[in-house]
């Protein structure tokens, strides 16, 4: 029997070994934080810099001085809104199929696929729609972008949804069933509006996702220097793709307005990250 | 099926209807993968009826010669893939089990918060500052070190310029970090607080309690984790093509140049055409078969080991 | 917390000493293994003074006196919500585990106060252990492993040392027979009383002075509770054991002193309102709340 404050060597070892696992988990907190705060503030010092009237109104100049991006902020609202316009029926509906449907082997297949489709990288998606509609279509345009971007966007969307809608309590769908209301009507007019503002998360949050994506877009909307506003032909210009070329531009002030394009996609992103998950926040379904 | 029949008869066309919508736009998730699957199997005929099996295992990358193989690529996605979960998974496992276990409640749901943010950060900003602001750094305050203590190994051999597989894989490991920590998070915290209290009851210290019986629990989550993670890392296509250096060579030393299998398709499909394209279309399916297999093996995993600490036949 | 007494060394080999003075002077028994250092039984082992526990800023519990004496059962009752189990976990530091818990007062364990700021609650943990409600068993180790659990913290042992301890921990716990041929499987292939009974092997591996339970039975089955109580009455030759019970009858039949824990009313602290030996406590206590309580009138 040993007096509670007596120390063997081997007690000993062990608050050393506890002292030491302590103070490598703080490091690992350390270790993660500053490369992400370096980069936050690196495109935040380097890209606010470059935001400027003509930034915003100006197209890309490749030589002389760099120019603007206008033409890739226009690019990128069309393609994410064409594929919005595409994934969010698909989706939802596929997320009400599973959640309301889904409880058999074909669910249970489909969930396991679109599980595994938000492991797919997205130059997958682009390459696979390069074959299937701009070979077709006679060129790289923006419709073919849309919908490499709905294919990233579309299983997302589809596995929030159906975790929101499954949240909804099953009494109000019981009271509504009881009235006499068809099933139907009962999903769509009762159990959707109470799970909205979680698809909407769901839905923003793909948005975010692929408002990023360079490498699908490479092989379908391509790039431009200029405006385009036509979704079935012509190359599109997309921010992403537009910091891309920057990055590899041996002219600096080239590279400066590629620093802006950074800077402004990430505010973007973050904004409808933050917008996303704080309307989460405030409403729970049913609560 | 048979429930449509049945509904259309009652006379309830709505949620026959319904259903029957509902159901195809679940299908068309089928639609979409198995047509990706199928298309690139149809537009890789060409390179794969001329190189057959041996383009698995083929080094070439001989555009003008019409020879072209994969594993070059294949290489460069496995070294930099593992290089990056390496890193990450200790980190991230790190910061997990701080969070959970030393960090007030409310630091661990703000840091948690924060971490799904970063998640968010595009690839191609990774790449970009990767390439213009932490290559030159490393080349500064990193290398030399390790090129003192190390570069007599050929993993370290050979001088730094900045684009390198050594750059890349530390690009890849932070992107990857926020994925790897959060999940981790979440399956650390759900292990239930009367293990935690039945070790330390025990006479345990906290890091004894984590290690025996919290990492124990939380094993086969933890492993998903990771193996997501590495999934994510070989998929991942502008930060390494920018970084990477697309040189086509099977390295030796992290300080050179390589390729993987999706900067490879970045970088040279523009040029490319018939035989070329198609050969980089198969490597492509190669790159989607392997994720998926990654991607199944995490899934497969969660669900076969979930069972063994928590199955056996209750008497 | 820190690390204290490096060479304190000669101070253990003098409280040995002390301590085998003592048994040969009053003749206590022979240890046996398994048996801590005896004193002499009925002397309190462990002596609580002026306890008050806190959660933040809230006071669970006010003006705890208690002693618990060696090699008997104490049992502690009382409505739900009392305090019961906050006392008893601030009897190994337990509650420690709870962000904002707080302890202030005294308690000694054979005249050390286990709450003096030199004093590690790991060590503490080490000679008081606990058993919970819920059976707890590690379920990614077998049944073996769980039974060394708590040693394998320690230094190293031989596999025999192992495998002697497993089997009479077991034994004591009256699980041995049931799994001896089991002993590589997991341990959550075992049924809820087997279970817990291991959780309790796994506590007497450790040889600890006071063995804590709180509601060890009451998630099982009645089966399974009369093995429980059964494996306790034998457990008191050995050790002493401290336990929460909400069954009025195991406490009446099972042990020898009572401590009945009541809250005046609703917001106040809960206090130890009357202890004693059991046959007293049950036949003819001293309080009108506690003689209401154990004849059912609330609770």
């Amino acid at each position: 029997m040993s007096s509670l404050t007596s120390s063997s060597g081997h007690y000993r070892r062990r608050k050393l070994v506890d002292r030491l696992m302590t103070g490598l988990s703080y490091a690992s907190v350390l270790v993660a934080i500053v490369p992400l705060a370096a980069l936050l503030i690196y495109v935040i010092i380097r890209g606010a810099g470059a935001w400027s009237p003509e930034f915003f109104t100006g197209l890309p100049q490749l030589f002389g001085g760099g120019g603007g991006v206008a033409n890739g902020i226009v690019g990128t609202l069309i393609l994410v809104g064409m594929a919005s316009v595409m994934s969010i029926p698909f989706g939802v509906m596929a997320g009400i199929y599973l959640a309301e449907y889904g409880d058999n082997a074909l669910g249970g297949f489909i969930r396991f696929v679109a599980d595994t489709m938000t492991g797919i990288p997205s130059i997958v998606a682009g390459v696979f729609i390069y074959g299937l509609l701009v070979l077709n279509m006679g060129g790289y345009n923006a419709l073919a972008g849309a919908v490499s971007l709905t294919i990233l966007m579309v299983p997302v969307i589809t596995r929030s949804t159906e975790g929101v809608i499954r949240l909804v309590p099953g009494s109000i769908r019981e009271a509504a069933l009881a009235l006499g209301v068809p099933r139907w009507k009962t999903t769509l007019r009762v159990v959707v509006p109470a799970a909205v503002s979680g698809i909407v998360t769901g839905v923003l949050l793909s948005i975010a996702r692929v408002a990023g994506e360079t490498a699908p877009l490479l092989f379908t909307a391509f790039s431009s220097n200029y405006f385009n506003f036509q979704p079935f032909q012509g190359a599109m210009p997309s921010l992403p793709v537009l910091i891309y070329n920057a990055a590899r531009s041996p002219t600096e002030a080239v590279r400066e307005v590629g620093w802006g394009a950074a800077f402004l996609l990430v505010v973007m992103i973050l904004a409808l990250n933050l917008t996303a998950r704080l309307v989460f926040r405030g409403r729970v379904p049913g609560g | 099926m048979k429930r449509f029949f049945k509904l259309f008869r009652r006379g309830n066309v709505g949620d026959a209807i319904f259903q029957l919508v509902a159901l195809l736009c679940g299908l068309s998730l089928l639609v979409i993968m198995f047509g990706i699957i199928f298309e690139l199997w149809i537009n890789t005929s060409l390179s794969r009826q001329k190189f057959g099996f041996g383009f698995l295992w083929s080094t070439a990358f001989d555009i003008n010669g019409g020879k072209i193989g994969a594993l070059t690529f294949i290489y460069g996605t496995a070294i930099s893939s593992v290089i990056a979960i390496l890193l990450a998974g200790f980190v991230g496992v790190g910061i997990a089990g701080f969070l959970v276990e030393i960090a007030p409640r409310r630091l661990n749901r703000v840091v948690g918060f924060v971490v799904e943010l970063l998640a968010a950060i595009p690839s191609i900003v990774y790449g970009f500052w990767g390439l213009i602001a932490l290559a030159p750094w490393l080349g500064t305050y990193v290398v030399p070190p390790l090129q003192a203590v190390f570069g007599w190994t050929p993993l370290f051999a050979g001088s730094y310029i900045g684009s390198s597989v050594f750059t890349a894989s530390i690009v890849l490991a932070i992107m990857i970090l926020p994925t790897v920590a959060s999940i981790s998070r979440d399956v650390i915290q759900a292990v239930p607080d009367t293990q935690r209290e039945g070790m330390i009851a025990l006479g345990a210290t906290r890091w004894e309690m984590f290690s025996r019986a919290v990492v124990p629990y939380a094993r086969n989550g933890i492993v998903g984790a990771l193996v997501l993670g590495l999934g994510r890392a070989a998929g991942e296509t502008m930060a390494v093509t920018l970084i990477m250096g697309n040189n086509a060579q099977i390295f030796t030393s992290l300080f050179q140049q390589g390729a993987t299998m999706s900067s490879v398709i970045a970088s040279s499909f523009g040029e490319a055409s018939d035989l070329f394209l198609s050969s980089l279309l198969e490597i492509g399916l190669i790159l989607f078969a392997i994720t998926f297999a990654i991607n199944v093996g995490a899934r497969l995993l969660v669900l076969v080991f979930a069972n063994e600490p928590r199955g056996g036949v209750r008497a | 917390m820190e690390i204290v007494s490096f060479g304190k060394d000669e101070t253990t080999v003098d409280r040995r000493e002390a301590m085998k003075e003592r048994k040969d002077k009053v003749g206590a028994r022979q240890k046996s293994p398994g048996q801590p250092d005896v004193g002499r039984p009925e002397e309190p082992v462990m002596e609580v003074e002026d306890l008050n526990m806190y959660y933040g800023s809230f006071k669970a519990l006010a003006d705890v006196d208690m002693k618990v004496r060696r090699n008997r059962v104490t049992a502690l009752i009382g409505p739900s919500g009392c305090g019961k189990s906050t006392f008893i976990r601030s009897l190994n530091r337990m509650h420690e585990v709870v962000r904002g818990a707080r302890a202030e007062g005294r308690v000694t364990l054979d005249g050390e106060d286990i709450y003096a700021s030199d004093v590690d609650p790991v060590q503490v943990r080490r000679r008081v252990g606990m058993v919970f409600q819920k059976p707890n068993p590690f379920p990614t180790m077998t049944v073996y492993d769980n039974v060394v659990a708590g040693l394998k913290l320690g230094r190293r042992r031989k596999k025999s040392e192992l495998d002697e301890i497993v089997e009479r921990t077991l034994k004591q716990a009256a699980l041995w027979s049931e799994v001896k041929d089991k002993l590589k499987e997991s341990g959550m292939s075992l049924s809820g009383g087997q279970q817990q009974r291991l959780c309790i092997a796994r506590t007497l591996a450790m040889e600890p002075e006071v063995i804590l339970m709180d509601e060890p039975a009451s998630a099982l089955d009645p089966v399974s509770t009369q093995k429980i109580e059964d494996a306790i009455d034998e457990l008191k030759q050995q050790y002493t054991v401290v336990i929460v019970t909400h069954n009025m009858q195991q406490a009446s039949r099972a042990s020898d002193y009572t401590g009945f824990f009541f809250i005046e009313d609703t917001g106040k602290p809960g206090q130890l309102w009357e202890f004693g030996e059991t046959e007293k406590m049950f036949s003819n206590p001293e309080r009108q709340e506690t003689e209401d309580y154990v004849t059912g009138r609330f609770g």
